[in-house]
């Protein structure tokens, strides 16, 4: 079961993302943005297995001789083996979702599950659970409407789900993913085809500007 | 293929026996090999000697369950061991969820072309040795990135670690992969 690969996609994650992805240094949220692209994007999901591999030859290149084993040790592992696998296997995913499989499983199903809640302008949010270091939510803009115009304390990076948006620079269609920093102050437009549904993490709260996205995010959270 | 090469090939052929014929010789010798290196890693992200025991007995137990799900067309054994650690980590030590892509639609059902085993296994031996030879503090910076506690942050500012010789490798491994997923 997966996704159709996107060939479209023309703006990708950053080196150090794929490779913080891989030495497991990111915070949660950026490691869901992660599995979500890879999942539609074949060059990245390359790049990050090269990064594993950096990791791989790190383990294989660690000195045997310094760490000791329990007694008992091998032992110990052939009787968890004996007492089978532990089950992990997320929940079934849906197959043809426009949520790629990881998001699915913070969703806890497809899109209807999703519990969107109304932050002006007809743009809609629902955070995701994840640890509090970063955040993640999926982002709900109808069709041809502006997000308001906000600056970033950290980083943010957005990633298309369905539809498409321009910002001053560029268009991103679906496994697009706009990567902005505290230099950027952008005003991303849905594409006026379709409604647009992103999902964007962030390690710092957003910063909008004018009064009222100010009040909307200290209620919204965003 | 030199010694070292040889080595990697033998450990795809441990994983196969595992796999096949669930050969608990051939995963006694993994063990011995890949146990004390797992929980030193672990020690070194900064597990207790206990915790890291456990873990890396539930580590090694993982490879026997999932031994069907080892690709040796796309990571060498100790790659594919790295990730199951590091997944461990992250659960175990920070105590969150590990969010992983959706599996690509071929799978390792359909057993990988051998050049392309080979392949992917030198390239492996190949990035290994570029890493062998970094300066003393170019490697510790990596180890740090991989093992120990550097932020995202701290990699980012590294501008993608003084790579040299390794990214070049990374491309070769990227373009090989990007060849296999044809």
């Amino acid at each position: 079961m997966m996704n159709a690969m996107e060939q479209n996609i023309n703006h990708h994650l950053t080196a150090d993302i794929l490779m913080g992805y891989a030495a497991g240094a990111l915070p949660e949220a950026f490691n869901l943005m992660v599995a979500t692209h890879v999942s539609l994007c074949d060059m990245c999901r390359a790049e990050v297995e090269s990064y594993n591999a950096v990791g791989g030859e790190m383990l294989a290149q660690e000195p045997s001789g310094d760490v000791a084993l329990a007694p008992g040790s091998f032992a110990a592992t052939m009787a968890l083996i004996a007492g089978g696998a532990v089950d992990d296997a997320p929940v079934a995913r849906v197959a043809g979702s426009i949520l790629p499989g990881p998001l699915q499983d913070y969703v806890g199903g497809d899109l209807e599950t999703v519990k969107w809640r109304g932050i002006g302008l007809g743009v809609k949010q629902a955070i995701l659970p994840t640890s509090r270091e970063a955040s993640a939510r999926l982002l709900f803009i109808p069709a041809g409407t502006a997000m308001p115009d906000h600056g970033h304390n950290g980083i943010e990076m957005t990633m298309v789900l369905q539809g498409a948006f321009q910002d001053e620079d560029d268009c991103f269609v679906r496994g697009d993913v706009e990567v902005a920093d505290s230099d950027t102050h952008h005003t991303p437009v849905a594409d006026i085809h379709e409604d647009c549904i992103c999902l964007a993490v962030t390690d710092a709260p957003l910063q909008f500007r004018g009064l009222i996205p100010k009040i909307a995010q200290r209620f919204a959270r965003i | 293929m030199n010694k070292d090469g040889d080595k990697r090939m033998l450990w795809v052929g441990h994983m196969i026996r595992i796999r096949d014929d669930q050969d608990q010789a051939a995963f006694a010798e993994l063990f011995q090999h890949f146990a004390p290196r797992v929980k030193g890693f672990l020690m070194k992200s900064g597990s207790d000697a206990s915790l890291a025991e456990e873990c890396a007995q539930e580590v090694l137990a993982t490879c026997w369950h999932k031994a069907h799900m080892f690709d040796p067309a796309r990571a060498s054994v100790a790659t594919w061991i790295f990730t199951i650690a590091r997944n461990r980590k992250i659960d175990v030590l920070r105590k969150q969820r590990h969010p992983e892509p959706e599996d690509l639609a071929w799978g390792p059902e359909e057993e990988p072309d051998q050049a392309d085993v080979i392949a992917l296994q030198q390239e492996s031996e190949l990035l290994g040795q570029a890493i062998a030879q970094l300066p003393a503090a170019q490697r510790s910076l990596i180890e740090q990135a991989y093992f120990g506690d550097l932020s995202h942050s701290e990699i980012a500012r590294e501008t993608g670690l003084p790579l040299g010789t390794i990214k070049s490798r990374i491309r070769l491994a990227l373009e090989r992969l990007r060849h296999a997923m044809k």
